[in-house]
């Protein structure tokens, strides 16, 4: 789609879509994304905009559009954030204050997108948006540069594994398409982005308002910008998958129709399972064999990752709701205490040493809570501290009253992941992201194996910006100091 | 007592159909997860099911989850006197060859005070004939999880919602203060008296309703299907006009024509298409190219903007 948007009129026209491309964006899982960033940037009116040039928005929905609209811009263009912000309270105040999902499609591939809120308020909407995305379009008002509310989202966009990023500089129409502007919050960017290991980032002026570089081309208005649109990269992204790892099979229940038959029912979280597999319930340790994978269509001889089967195992065992079904050959850590990063979602943050139910797939147990440390966003620094505020980002140390079983959430974006739930509220109260085991509860245990390593800054630099570091950032301790010094150091070890 | 339906299996077996394509497989086993999740999590969970297109595939999808067990839970089917005909014939068939657990209901005091579409007006009588009656339904069965079809992308305050929406005990829903709701793991631990309406289909558009029902071959109602039928025209929506209770008002003259439906409810609130679409490849190749929403047909959604959320808040699925 390289049409250039001209006059508005013709933006206007709601012309049939094609249908021959119907068939084409089938071959793959849809792309989930977000529009994230602070309030007002544009996240709505960009979405709206997207829906709108792509004739996602039908006739009847385009009338309510422009009666809701009233006289909101000089530009005589309807508010395309009225198309994604649905509720009444949001439309009295101008603002999104809940993750809306939308749904579109290019002639390539299909899109589910969720929309947001910017106000800090109502980050754990954000974050509900963030979990299962696949790629983040972070916006930015080229006239307001980075904020910290930028920060705060692309951080938890970060932590919840997103690796795909679109900087969207958009409102460039508000400072005369001015390109050293859009250059500098670029860089800025970049620079922040490395200290999140974050490194696919496409960076794209736009007016969200106007459609330049959205669905259309702004070449027109900026002559300088030769780069992609927010389309085109979106359709060249990546989804991601769990296909690769250990196989995984959280028991959601137990099917027992008549004395006959026994499955075990649930969505895999992991990897690939076929009859004659060798696998482990956890916690218990049982070994059995995979005797049939039943599903209602027919018996199948493998299913993977993402899918909803009903296993059957070839001797009885005891398997109950909450038990995770895994390979012999590729197991999860079991233990009684992890260590986590999370986002505290609600007003009385997390307490230190509060008991507090987790779940994570269909597992739901005790666990307490030890909060550890806490990001600054101004400083991009972790500090210590005991509790969480609403909001916060904070690595904490969980531990159970019996046996847990997670994989990292680098590893495993499904075992990895749990959510915290507040026992006198039954509100959910964190997100959380598994990043290791344990021990011994109550600390690193003393003689764990180290390796002190003294390199030149600029490598040392480069191995920080990796995306492993990043996600074990949390067991390493770094200083800078001179090369004369650093010898000394390691001198003295050798003594 | 063997619930297990051998005949069923065969059958299966035997017909290979092609796999789904990827964007309907990750679709299906999404709502099969919720299904599963749903059932495991809560004490007494019911389905509603309104007969059409949606509730079709959210059945079929049900019985793919707890296969080869019975469906777990009732399916609940609010009544309001004035659905299409056919609806009714097809809803008593599907239980019968599926063997599953119906409960009707029809508001009481509804039917007592004779409340019409034609004599209360449509905000009224839907309020009365289909939110208050959906909530002594769900009062009375005392669920504590109801399951429906409900789609995201049906409209602007559908797009907001959870697919756990948490409900109060006067079966409120407050859209300023959702859970958050992280990857797909859900919360559903609630308070007695509170309640659950889970949306399986949230993440699913009309588009992937109709190729799915294609695909799996899932029977709905031929009203979907054009056909000659006889119609008034009643503030420029197209009435089927079959049922001998609509009485035709003055200058109204009963025509015939090729019509069908897109969505389906009661009768006199519901306005038929012109299409010649007999087929399924028809409707989606219809669809790919059609210009309006399917809401459009529908009058209770055409009050105003964030009339669907009010009725929500209220208690309306
Ligand atoms: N001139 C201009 N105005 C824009 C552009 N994009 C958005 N706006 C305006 O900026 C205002 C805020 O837009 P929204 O889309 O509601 O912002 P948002 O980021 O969704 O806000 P929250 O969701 O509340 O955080 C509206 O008045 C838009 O019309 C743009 O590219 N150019
Ligand atoms: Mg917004």
């Amino acid at each position: 789609m390289t049409v250039s948007a001209t006059a508005t009129a013709e933006v206007f026209s709601l012309e049939e879509t094609a249908p021959e491309h119907a068939r084409a964006i089938r071959d793959s899982r849809p792309l989930r994304l977000i529009t994230c960033g602070s309030v007002d940037d544009g996240k709505s009116t960009l979405i709206g905009r997207l829906l709108w040039d792509t004739k996602a928005v039908k006739e009847d929905q385009a009338a309510t559009l422009h009666r809701d609209s009233g006289k909101q811009n000089d530009l005589g263009l309807p508010d395309f954030a009225l198309l994604l912000d649905g509720l009444q309270a949001e439309r009295e105040q101008g603002i999104t204050i809940d993750v809306a999902y939308r749904y579109f499609s290019t002639d390539r591939r299909s899109f589910i997108v969720a929309d947001t809120p910017g106000h800090e308020q109502y980050t754990r909407n954000m974050a509900t948006g963030a979990s299962t995305a696949d790629l983040a379009v972070l916006l930015v008002d080229a006239r307001a540069g980075i904020l910290e509310q930028t920060r705060r989202h692309a951080t938890i966009a970060s932590l919840m594994g997103i690796r795909q990023f679109v900087l969207a500089v958009n409102k460039i129409d508000l400072t005369n398409y001015d390109r050293a502007g859009f250059e500098q919050i670029t860089h800025d960017f970049k620079e922040f982005a490395l200290t999140l290991g974050v490194k696919q980032i496409v960076a794209i002026p736009m007016s969200a308002l106007k459609g330049e570089n959205v669905v259309y081309d702004g070449r027109a208005a900026m002559p300088w910008y030769d780069g992609p649109t927010l389309v085109e990269t979106l359709e060249k992204a990546t989804t991601r998958s769990n296909q690769t790892v250990g196989f995984r099979l959280p028991v959601q229940r137990v099917s027992r129709p008549g004395e006959s038959f026994r499955g075990y029912q649930g969505t895999v979280a992991g990897g690939s399972v076929k009859p004659g597999d060798s696998v482990v319930i956890l916690p218990s340790g049982m070994v059995a064999n995979v005797s049939k994978i039943v599903t209602f269509d027919l018996v199948r001889n493998a299913a993977v990752a993402g899918d909803a089967i009903t296993l059957v195992l070839d001797r009885q065992v005891d398997v109950a709701r909450g038990d995770m079904i895994v390979a012999i050959d590729s197991q999860p850590m079991t233990g009684r205490g992890f260590d986590a990063q999370l986002v505290a979602l609600q007003p009385d943050g997390i307490e230190p040493g509060k008991r507090y139910w987790l779940k994570s797939g269909s597992r739901r147990q005790r666990v307490s809570v030890e909060p550890v440390s806490q990001l600054d966003l101004k400083s991009s620094k972790w500090s210590a501290t005991d509790k969480l505020g609403m909001n916060a980002i904070g690595k904490v140390h969980l531990t159970f009253d019996e046996q847990a079983i997670f994989d990292s959430y680098e590893q495993n974006r499904t075992t990895g992941a749990f959510i915290l739930i507040d026992p006198d509220t039954n509100n959910t109260v964190a997100g959380g992201m598994i990043t290791g085991r344990r021990s011994e509860i109550g600390g690193i245990h003393k003689d764990d194996q180290r390796v002190l390593l003294s390199l030149p800054a600029d490598l040392a630099e480069k191995i920080m910006a990796t995306e492993l570091f990043a996600n074990r950032r949390q067991d390493v301790d770094v200083r800078h100091t001179s090369a004369g010094r650093a010898a000394e150091i390691l001198a003295d070890l050798d003594e | 007592m063997s619930d297990i339906r051998p005949e069923a299996e065969a059958k299966h077996s035997a017909t290979q159909k092609p796999p789904l394509d990827p964007h309907l497989k990750a679709l299906e086993n999404e709502a099969i997860h919720i299904f599963r999740e749903v059932a495991a999590e809560f004490e007494r969970p019911v389905m509603l099911y309104s007969i059409g297109k949606d509730s079709s595939v959210l059945l079929h999808l049900a019985r793919k989850a707890f296969y080869p067990g019975r469906v777990p839970f009732p399916l609940l089917h609010v009544n309001t006197g004035w659905k299409f005909a056919e609806m009714i014939a097809f809803r008593d068939k599907v239980v019968k060859d599926y063997d599953l657990d119906l409960i009707e209901h029809i508001n009481p005091r509804g039917a007592a005070e004779n409340v019409t579409p034609f004599t209360h007006g449509s905000a009224l009588y839907t309020d009365i004939m289909k939110t208050e009656a959906l909530r002594q339904a769900l009062d009375a069965g005392k669920f504590d999880a109801a399951f429906g079809g409900a789609r995201r992308d049906e409209e602007a305050s559908r797009a907001k919602e959870r697919i756990y929406s948490f409900r109060t005990p006067d079966h409120r829903w407050d859209p300023r203060n959702q859970r958050p709701e992280l990857w797909n793991i859900y919360n559903g631990m609630i308070r007695n008296g509170e309640s659950v309406r889970a949306f399986p289909l949230s993440n699913w558009t009309e588009v992937d309703i109709w190729r799915y029902i294609q695909a799996e071959d899932i029977p709905i109602v031929p009203l979907y299907f054009a056909e000659k039928r006889p119609y008034v025209e009643r503030d420029g929506m197209m009435i089927l006009a079959e049922d001998p209770r609509l009485e035709l008002l003055p200058g109204e003259v009963k025509q015939e024509g090729v019509i069908r439906f897109r969505t389906l409810g009661c009768f006199p609130l519901t306005g038929a298409i012109r299409s010649n679409a007999t087929t399924l490849d028809d409707i989606i190749a219809e669809l790919e190219t059609a210009t309006v929403s399917e809401r459009q047909g529908r009058a209770i959604d055409r009050d105003q903007s964030g009339s669907m959320e009010k009725k929500k808040r209220e208690g309306y699925f």
